[in-house]
């Protein structure tokens, strides 16, 4: 299993440039908001990539609908930018056909466990070996701003003008719940953290869920008393609890926090193994 | 249960299903991945797969639902995987949004669909035509389409062979309409040696990695090659349709796209087109018919013709492109044309588009409900008319 290593360091963002990156067009840009969070999670990713060394030319990035999705133009690799939640269905079909691809699925909150929550928590129930990364920043970005599966009860939105009524999901328990066997959240403040848990994901041999917490000040923030990007960055600092120090807790003291770190890391029979395993039964047998 | 065919190195003769035949069809054609959810009346598709797929080394998997369905045979395709899913009416209503993206996206896979009647959950046990136009105009934003419709289960076999070369060869979903009737219908059929079969590979990439593009397209009708995802050949499957020759966006670029993916099929309508013509020549009283239909027509043409009075079938093979230029040959001396069909008259339509100039009548023979419509029912209809 591998593990990152506590004492890596990371290199100038031009060594990361240059094999994982695809940067914009002179004439255009990144098509982030100014400050989005987005921006920081990419850097883990393409660092986390680089970590493990993968070969860009095996991987495959899935995206769906949302802010996130443009991020695998800007990432050397194959890239599958499908229809709004079909990430983990898509990527079920491109691991099972050919399993020595690294398949990475970059989905939004949306993505992930509105449209797509189906998809997502069978792709947990088969341990299907890709890692899903969920890029949670509590509304529907890019239609611009509506409330939605994840967003925290009480807060205004588009589409919640009085304050969010409905309960919202906790993305890791779903994962959790549907049998996923790598589960760690982090947030994009936490860039180095949140680097080792997407190099672990990508590392872990079954269906792995990394939550990011990621600042919409421009469309969630905004509404909710945070207008700045520093300001949800430093709530996510000061909010912030590990797994280890939340479980040392009451439930109320928890309650409102952000728990970030692993939750789960299991092993249990991988779909695509236990296919070729078939295969060889079946043909010997024939 | 069906005796298992593992030797697909000799041909033989079995006693299949439709259904059995389209499974077999896609093997011999290459098809390795299935994904499904099953359906009545095309459950025993999904069946079948579960059992050859890991026979033949490809792989079958159970679905969640058709929209997962659909997203996992596109990605499978998208690896390089020839890929097929099979549904009914509700089902290809649910991966209607798939089957346009997959279009727009010019990734290759095979939809077959088991027509049952009804709408909503319908007739689940039964048999209709209902689903031409859903094949046609289901996905949003109207793309073009590729349909073929079987009329035997020997055909059942041809068609998935024939279907599965072309979404290949164009790099774009086909749908292989078929019914419940000839899904569960069996009949005797000699299997090939499936090392004999043709098989067209997509258009693949040459040339340096670091210049190719996934949608390198330079003239409309062009068909670019398609590079698998983990080839040294970065491949990008998009689903927003922004891309031209030149990689812009734009509203420019999105004409050039949207006309491109009706292009690069009607350009070609020669390589898709199949129809059946028996007197035709000098035929007073045409029947257009497809599907099983076709074969209770085929009766009623022959019984017109022991009774000497001139009666011809054109049958359609392909029902998307619409074979507009053949109905109207076959039409040529027509007085009456007749449609015969288990849906309220969509292929009807198209006929009459066909001869709008046209002064023969055209009158449709139509069952909503599961029998099939018999030669006395549509011999019925021309009295009063010859």
């Amino acid at each position: 299993m591998t593990t990152v290593r506590k004492t890596y360091k990371p290199l100038p963002m031009e060594h990361y440039i240059e094999n994982y990156a695809i940067m914009p067009a002179v004439d255009d840009h990144f098509r982030y908001c100014p400050g989005c969070g987005l921006g920081l999670a990419q850097s883990a990713v393409v660092r986390a990539f680089d970590y493990l060394k993968l070969d860009p030319s095996k991987i495959v990035t899935v995206s769906g609908s949302g802010c996130y999705a443009v991020m695998g133009q800007y990432i050397k690799a194959h890239q599958f930018h499908g229809p709004h939640g079909a990430g983990a269905a898509a990527a079920t079909g491109i691991k099972l056909a050919n399993p020595e691809l690294t398949v990475i699925c970059l989905q939004g909150d949306g993505d992930a466990v509105s449209i797509g929550a189906g998809h997502f928590v069978h792709g947990a129930r088969r341990n299907i070996d890709i890692t899903v990364i969920v890029f949670n920043n509590f509304v529907f970005g890019e239609t611009g701003g509506q409330g939605g599966p994840t967003t925290p009860l009480g807060s205004k939105t588009e589409t919640s003008p009085y304050g969010m009524i409905e309960n919202s999901f906790d993305i890791c328990q779903l994962a959790i719940g549907a049998g996923a066997t790598y589960v760690a959240r982090s947030t994009v403040y936490h860039a180095w953290h949140l680097t080792k848990c997407v190099a672990n994901a990508i590392a872990h041999k079954g269906f792995s869920v990394v939550e990011v917490l990621q600042n919409c000040h421009e469309l969630w923030g905004r509404r909710n008393g945070m207008p700045q990007a520093s300001q949800m960055l430093n709530w996510y600092r000061d909010d912030s609890i590990t797994v280890a120090q939340a479980k040392e807790m009451s439930p109320e003291q928890v309650k409102g926090k952000f728990v970030i770190g692993e939750f789960v890391r299991s092993d249990k029979p991988e779909i695509g193994e236990e296919y070729a395993k078939l295969i060889a039964r079946v043909q010997k047998k024939g | 249960m069906t005796a298992t065919i593992t030797a697909t190195a000799k041909a033989t003769r079995r006693l299949l299903m439709g259904n059995e035949a389209i499974c077999e069809g896609a093997i011999a054609a290459g098809v390795r991945f299935y994904a499904g959810y099953p359906i009545t009346p095309a459950t025993e598709i999904a069946e079948y797969m579960s059992r050859r797929m890991p026979e033949v080394a490809g792989k079958y998997v159970q679905m969640e639902d058709e929209v997962g369905s659909i997203y996992a045979i596109m990605g499978a395709s998208g690896a390089g995987a020839r890929a097929m899913t099979a549904t009914s009416g509700p089902g290809i209503g649910l991966m209607q949004e798939g089957i346009g993206s997959a279009a727009a996206m010019e990734i290759p896979l095979v939809v077959v669909v088991v027509s049952r009647p009804g709408p909503g959950a319908g007739d689940a046990t039964g048999s209709g035509q209902c689903d031409v136009m859903q094949a046609r105009y289901g996905p949003n934003g109207d793309n073009a389409v590729i349909a073929l419709t079987p009329s035997t289960v020997a055909e059942s076999f041809w068609l998935t062979v024939k279907a599965v070369n072309l979404a290949e060869r164009f790099r774009t979903p086909v749908i292989l309409l078929t019914e419940g009737l000839l899904g569960h219908m069996r009949e005797v059929i000699d299997l090939p040696d499936y090392s004999k079969i043709e098989r067209i590979e997509r258009p693949r990439p040459s040339g340096p990695p670091e210049k190719y593009e996934t949608y390198a397209l330079h003239k409309i009708d062009e068909i670019s090659p398609m590079a698998d995802f983990g080839s040294k050949y970065r491949s990008v499957l998009h689903y927003v349709p922004n891309h031209n020759y030149a990689g812009r966006t734009g509203q420019d670029a999105l004409k050039f796209t949207l006309n491109h993916f009706h292009a690069k099929i009607e350009s070609r309508r020669d390589e898709i087109i199949m129809t059946e013509s028996l007197h035709t020549d000098d035929a007073e009283v045409l029947f257009v018919a497809y599907g099983t239909q076709a074969r209770s027509a085929h009766e009623a043409m022959n019984r017109l013709r022991a009774r000497g009075k001139k009666a011809g079938m054109l049958r359609l093979i392909t029902l998307w492109p619409f074979p507009y230029e053949e109905v109207k040959q076959a039409a040529r001396a027509a007085k009456v044309v007749l449609v015969p069909e288990m849906n309220t008259g969509q292929v009807q339509g198209e006929v009459l588009k066909a001869l709008r100039r046209h002064p023969a009548e055209v009158l449709g023979v139509n069952h909503l409900h599961s029998d099939p419509i018999t030669p006395e029912e549509i011999l019925d209809k021309l009295t009063g008319v010859l």
